[in-house]
């Protein structure tokens, strides 16, 4: 098939950037979205125009590197999946398809569609960890039981891939669904709960410092999340930031 | 010091290289005089005329290095009383290679040799700067356990942050002989197992210690609240992988790797937090430092804004990953690459085994030429799917054009290859076998899909038995279809719902109604650099661990134990047994990165970018990636010969040659340049392709992951040739990958009896 | 202060004046809803709100607090969040993944907001001003009267009903929302979303019933 690319271009974080339109054609719909940009790529480089850069690595769906806003959604249209698991498949032929970096004063353009996603490290950096040494002289695993039901929430909590597309998709540009999901995994299993007022009030104040917007409860971002993380844990981050304040 | 003279040769660029030269009067062979010598250069070099004070005082202090290295080297030399043969000519590195495994019984070995190793006190860590590159599993782990323990830790990783490494994508499981379930499994069952799995080409001591430290990383990772899958009585659960009969594999659905390496970062980032860690995210090592025949130091090109950083330490751990991009297509990361030990290897760490490639049996087939990757479908699943293809050709060629739907053809019409030629393990049989058996289907012409490169892996019966299970608990009809079918479907997607979800998105197609196809690909490399028992490279000072190193899983991996070596490597041995080596380094001071290494090893990095960048070829990096891959996998790939290894070798040359004539590298050095990365990267795989294929060339025995059509059985199984063959290979570069020097490790084995393996 | 200096400090501040203001709508509708019944009756109740100390020297300046509160921090957190995102999309789907409501509360507000202006100027500053600025003698029939006469106009009842469409649509993700926001997201979910959707038809629409009851008269 053949497609229209309206892409962001911006060659570095302090120069303007500005949409430009790109042909392809010969699209496989078996391709996946990231090969048809590799195309166009190789397409760009025979004709002398400078490749657009775009994070991505595993290409499998769960490094969470590839961060594209695609027809005003991100991820693109499919749901439950990244951009690298997002096939031409899901386009039609003469499709014009608008492709931007995730934006949000948190995640500053580096080129094109890259952007830096530090902030979240450094909201995990503030709290996202049990603090045990790595010694391995621990107790055994099997020596606290936990409720199927909670391992199986915190697992749920805990399968986020940190791609940011809760960001980017939220009309506040809010972070709540990536901290309350980190905050959710550790509140649920028993080892987590010793540090978890520290936890939430160190995880909230880092993510309030790197400028995200407030939640308003949209639940864009449980939609567009490629893993399905649940509003579920924004309410429990609530609750536990609550409890947290209250108890000071 | 009377036989080691010191001697000074002056170098075109000002500076004069040291050489010690060791003199051990006459010998006559073919009626000629020879003398008997050994010369060494030291890889640190003078000012011939000193221009300031500081020039001399380094000309002074590396004098004083010199003899002191000199006598060092006259002491060793006579008390190995090496016999020098001719006009012998050697280098630094050319020693015998020392595994420096430990004394006593296998058992005892790393106890033992814990508590007899140097240790570096907690006032004297403080003092010590620990550079780690790759932040996967056996990186994030290393770095948070050295920086717990007190060193001065900086971490490097290409991607935008650490949690992207590509451990990440793991999916089945992590071994560990905890017995929980009670099916006989111990330390020795797991040790015995991976050893036997590896067909015999491991070291047993290593293996036997990363038996003994996998009950610990479970312990480790659950305090750390990394949810594994548990059951209704809240413990923890087990699944059975290949080449194994117990359930040892410790489970998070589909999501291991990506669990546990969380559980691994988020150690980390306790410790960044705590600023005893400095993360490097988006830096690419370029080339290490080598000062006093030391590691010292790294050389990283940031991909933000292309900036060639120097950075010094006391000690380098390379924790980069395996090589297996080198064949373009595989379940490796887009950015996985071999470039950090690759440079390690160009400046003198040995690479052992480069041909022990494992080619994963389930991975979802080429769709086409556009395929940038291919991706895995865990193992696990051979746990309940079967695999299969058509008896008969007619039914293989309906198929292909459509006519004919899989789920139509009569069990009687189907071929479960692996449960007829080995009743014994079925389709758990360990991913090399079950690979070849696909590839030994395929290339008799029952191939499934349109490429003719596919088999099937079926879960209808597992559907079915869950199904009757659940229906019989639930105290409904057993024999209503309809209901068994649909509670076997449940059951089956709460174990790897998201595997089939991955699958239907990429192939568009319902795995819980059509059988799945798939296709062996490459996925791991067991070959990688050589390090001792200590998990040092030949390069004092500079480890490698988890898949960058070569030791544990011999020719082939057993399934779900890579994430077991990688944690085991970060969290339990290196941190210890880097004590060893830096204990001599508490009065050493920082690293000064304004030294003469330094700068010529950040020229030589600027030169090489500068190259790709002013060549203003023809043809995209991409090109010759795709076809390096297209060599390695036709030539190097599932299976190899002699004819095909020479041509590859001759072709790989000639590519390398065409690459650096004609590659072009569109933008500029200091700016985000992916195309830049990527050259670099390449460069590094076209010349680990030849030597790998070089490796494969060299041994004619078939084993594990490595199988030569020269040495099979008559029923076409592999034949290894342990008379010639029990020895690791470990390269020694010599200027170009075909120079390659092989240096052997015997390979000895005292608790376990070499046997044919066999899974019939 | 913590609390209130954080995002979710501020957000919780939001879902409970919220959760007062929809506590003071039930109590304004079920009152009005008596004027459709009864005028004595509508006319007691009225009376006593408008005369206990406790309600007018009280309740009211809280209401007032309230009201002024949800309204001040409504706009302060759409200043931060606009701030959040300073370049903006060109192509934003918002439609594709939330309600046209939940993304648009600072309209339904600001219409809401415009109307209580109205609201005031038709029965609180006629109210205060004849209780405490003029003076006048107490009269216990007067409220009914003064309703019916302020819906005999068309143009009015029609801003009424517009307002009324908006308030629901603002209660529609506002109410379940606020529970969100205190952390209640549990299995009963389901039926507290029941309950608040309801509520954000039930009660508009009766306002707007009332108000066109009356001018139908």
């Amino acid at each position: 098939m053949n497609l229209t690319l309206k892409v962001w271009r911006q060659a570095n974080s302090e120069s303007k950037g500005k949409m430009e339109t790109y042909q392809i054609a010969d699209v496989s719909p078996d391709m996946s979205f990231l090969e048809m940009m590799d195309v166009l790529n190789e397409q760009l480089m025979t004709q002398g125009i400078d490749p657009i850069a775009f994070d991505h690595d595993c290409r499998e769906g769960i490094c969470g590197m590839c961060s594209m806003f695609i027809n005003g959604e991100a991820h693109g249209p499919d749901r439950l999946v990244t951009t690298c698991q997002l096939h031409m498949r899901k386009f039609k032929d003469g499709d014009t398809i608008t492709i931007e970096p995730f934006r949000a004063r948190a995640f500053p353009v580096i080129k094109d569609l890259a952007v830096d996603r530090s902030s979240f490290d450094r909201i995990q950096q503030a709290g996202g960890f049990i603090s045990i040494n790595t010694s391995g002289n621990t107790q055994d695993a099997n020596a606290i039981p936990i409720d199927k039901h909670d391992a199986d929430k915190a697992f749920d909590a805990a399968t986020c891939i940190g791609c940011g597309a809760c960001v980017a998709t939220c009309k506040n540009a809010s972070a709540m669904l990536f901290v309350s999901a980190k905050v959710s995994q550790y509140s649920l299993l028993p080892q987590g709960k010793v540090e978890a007022t520290d936890r939430v009030m160190n995880m909230v104040k880092q993510m309030d410092e790197e400028g995200f917007g407030n939640c308003t409860n949209t639940g864009a971002c449980e939609v567009e999340c490629p893993k399905g993380i649940s509003l579920e844990n924004i309410a429990r981050m609530n609750r536990e930031y609550l409890y947290a304040s209250v108890k000071g | 010091m009377k036989k080691v003279k010191i001697r000074y040769r002056k170098n075109a660029n000002g500076t004069s290289s040291i050489r010690l030269n060791f003199f051990d009067g006459y010998e006559t062979i073919d009626g000629k005089r020879k003398a008997k010598r050994l010369i060494k250069t030291l890889p640190f070099h003078l000012f011939t005329s000193p221009k300031s004070k500081k020039e001399e005082k380094i000309n002074i202090t590396y004098k004083k290095e010199a003899e002191k290295i000199a006598l060092q080297w006259e002491k060793t030399l006579l008390k190995e009383k090496i016999s020098l043969k001719g006009n012998n000519v050697t280098k630094l590195k050319d020693f015998q290679l020392n595994s420096k495994i430990p004394e006593g019984n296998l058992e005892q070995k790393w106890s033992n040799h814990k508590g007899k190793i140097n240790l570096v006190s907690p006032a004297n860590k403080r003092l010590i700067d620990v550079i780690v590159v790759g932040t996967g599993l056996a990186g994030a782990s290393a770095s948070a356990t050295l920086a717990e323990l007190g060193y001065n830790v900086k971490t490097f990783c290409f991607q935008d942050s650490p949690r992207r490494a590509h451990s990440i994508a793991a999916q089945g499981g992590i071994n560990a002989a905890k017995n929980y379930q009670g099916d006989g499994d111990s330390t020795y069952r797991l040790f015995y197992d991976t050893i036997k799995g590896g067909d015999y080409r491991s070291r047993e001591a290593n293996v036997h210690r990363l038996a003994e430290v996998s009950t610990n990383i479970i312990d480790q990772c659950v305090a750390q609240g990394v949810p594994f899958a548990r059951d209704y009585g809240g413990l923890l659960d087990n699944r059975s992988f290949g080449g194994v009969l117990v359930s040892r594999t410790f489970y998070a659905k589909g999501q291991t790797g990506q669990q546990l390496l969380l559980g691994a970062y988020s150690a980390m980032n306790r410790q960044i937090g705590r600023g005893k860690i400095k993360m490097f995210n988006r830096h690419e090592m370029m080339d290490i430092v080598i000062i006093d025949g030391k590691a010292r130091g790294i050389i990283t090109r940031n991909l933000v804004n292309g900036e060639i950083e120097r950075h010094g330490a006391h000690a380098v751990v390379i924790a980069s990953g395996g090589y297996g991009n080198v064949f373009f297509l595989s379940t490796n990361a887009m950015g996985s690459n071999a470039s950090a030990s690759w440079k390690i290897h160009k400046k003198g760490a040995y690479f052992a085994n480069p041909c022990f490639t494992q080619i994963h049996p389930t991975c979802i087939p080429v769709s086409g030429d556009h395929q940038s990757k291919l991706t895995l479908m865990s193992e696990s699943l051979r746990n309940d799917g079967r695999i299969w293809v058509p008896k008969n050709l007619g039914d293989v060629k309906a198929i292909r054009e459509g006519s004919l739907k899989p789920t139509e053809i009569k069990e009687e019409n189907r071929d479960y290859y692996l449960e007829r030629r080995y009743p014994a393990f079925g389709n758990l049989v360990p991913r090399d076998v079950a690979s070849r058996a696909a590839k030994e289907r395929c290339d008799a012409g029952f191939g499934v899909n349109k490429t003719g490169e596919a088999v099937y892996l079926d879960f209808a019966s597992a559907i079915i038995r869950y199904g009757k299970e659940q229906a019989h608990v639930k105290g409904l009809d057993e024999n209503n279809i309809q209901t068994v079918k649909k509670l076997g479907k449940q059951v089956v997607k709460s174990k790897y719902g998201n595997l089939f979800q991955m699958y239907e998105k990429i192939v568009d197609q319902n795995p819980y109604e059509t059988p799945m196809m798939i296709y062996p690909a490459v996925h791991y490399t067991m070959g990688g650099v050589w390090v001792d028992y200590n998990l040092m490279t030949t390069i004092p000072g500079c480890y490698a661990i988890g898949e960058a190193n070569f030791s544990d899983h011999g020719a082939n991996r057993l399934g779900a134990s890579a994430l077991m070596q990688g944690l085991a490597d970060g969290y339990f041995v290196l941190p210890y047994t880097i004590g060893d080596y830096l204990s001599d380094d508490i009065r050493t001071g920082p690293i000064d990165i304004k030294l003469p290494e330094f700068e010529k090893a950040e020229a030589a990095v600027k030169a090489q970018v500068e190259g790709f960048i002013s060549n203003h070829g023809k043809k995209p990096v991409d090109y010759y990636h795709r076809k390096l891959g297209k060599i390695m996998w036709d030539k190097c790939g599932m299976s190899r010969n002699e004819k095909g290894l020479i041509e590859a070798i001759k072709e790989i040359k000639e590519l390398r040659e065409d690459f650096y004539k004609n590659v072009n590298v569109p933008g500029k050095a200091n700016e985000f340049n992916e195309q830049l990365a990527k050259a670099g990267r390449v460069a590094d795989f076209l010349e680990l392709g030849e030597l790998f294929a070089k490796d494969a060339l060299e041994r004619t025995e078939s084993c594990g992951g490595h199988f030569r059509e020269e040495s099979q059985t008559p029923e076409g199984e592999a034949l290894r040739d342990d008379k010639n063959f029990t020895f690791v290979s470990a390269w020694e570069f010599k200027g170009a990958p075909s120079k390659a020097k092989l240096h052997k490790e015997e390979l000895k084995y005292e608790e376990i009896e070499v046997k044919t393996r066999s899974y019939k | 202060m913590t609390l209130v200096a954080s995002s979710i400090g501020r957000k919780v501040a939001m879902a409970l004046s919220g959760i007062f203001l929809v506590l003071f709508l039930t109590q304004h509708f079920s009152i009005n809803l008596l004027s459709v019944f009864s005028k004595s009756m509508f006319n007691q109740v009225s009376h006593f709100m408008g005369n206990n100390p406790v309600v007018q020297f009280i309740l009211q300046p809280i209401l007032i607090f309230g009201v002024l509160f949800h309204f001040v921090m409504g706009f302060v957190l759409e200043i931060k969040n606009s701030k959040s995102r300073k370049v903006k999309y060109f192509t934003y789907k918002g439609r594709a993944n939330a309600s046209w409501m939940s993304r648009n509360m600072i309209f339904s507000g600001i219409v809401i907001l415009s109307f209580l202006g109205l609201h005031f100027y038709d029965f609180w500053v006629p109210e205060m001003n004849y209780k405490y600025v003029e003076v006048l003698p107490l009269d216990q029939n007067r409220y009914f009267d003064e309703l019916v006469h302020k819906f005999v106009s068309p143009t009015r009842v029609i801003i009424y009903v517009i307002s009324f469409i908006f308030l629901s649509l603002h209660l529609f993700h506002g109410f379940a929302s606020s529970f969100q926001t205190v952390g209640v997201n549990n299995k009963y979910s389901v039926y507290i979303k029941k309950i608040t959707t309801t509520f954000s038809i039930v009660v508009p629409f009766g306002f707007i019933f009332i108000a066109i009851f009356h001018h139908l008269r």
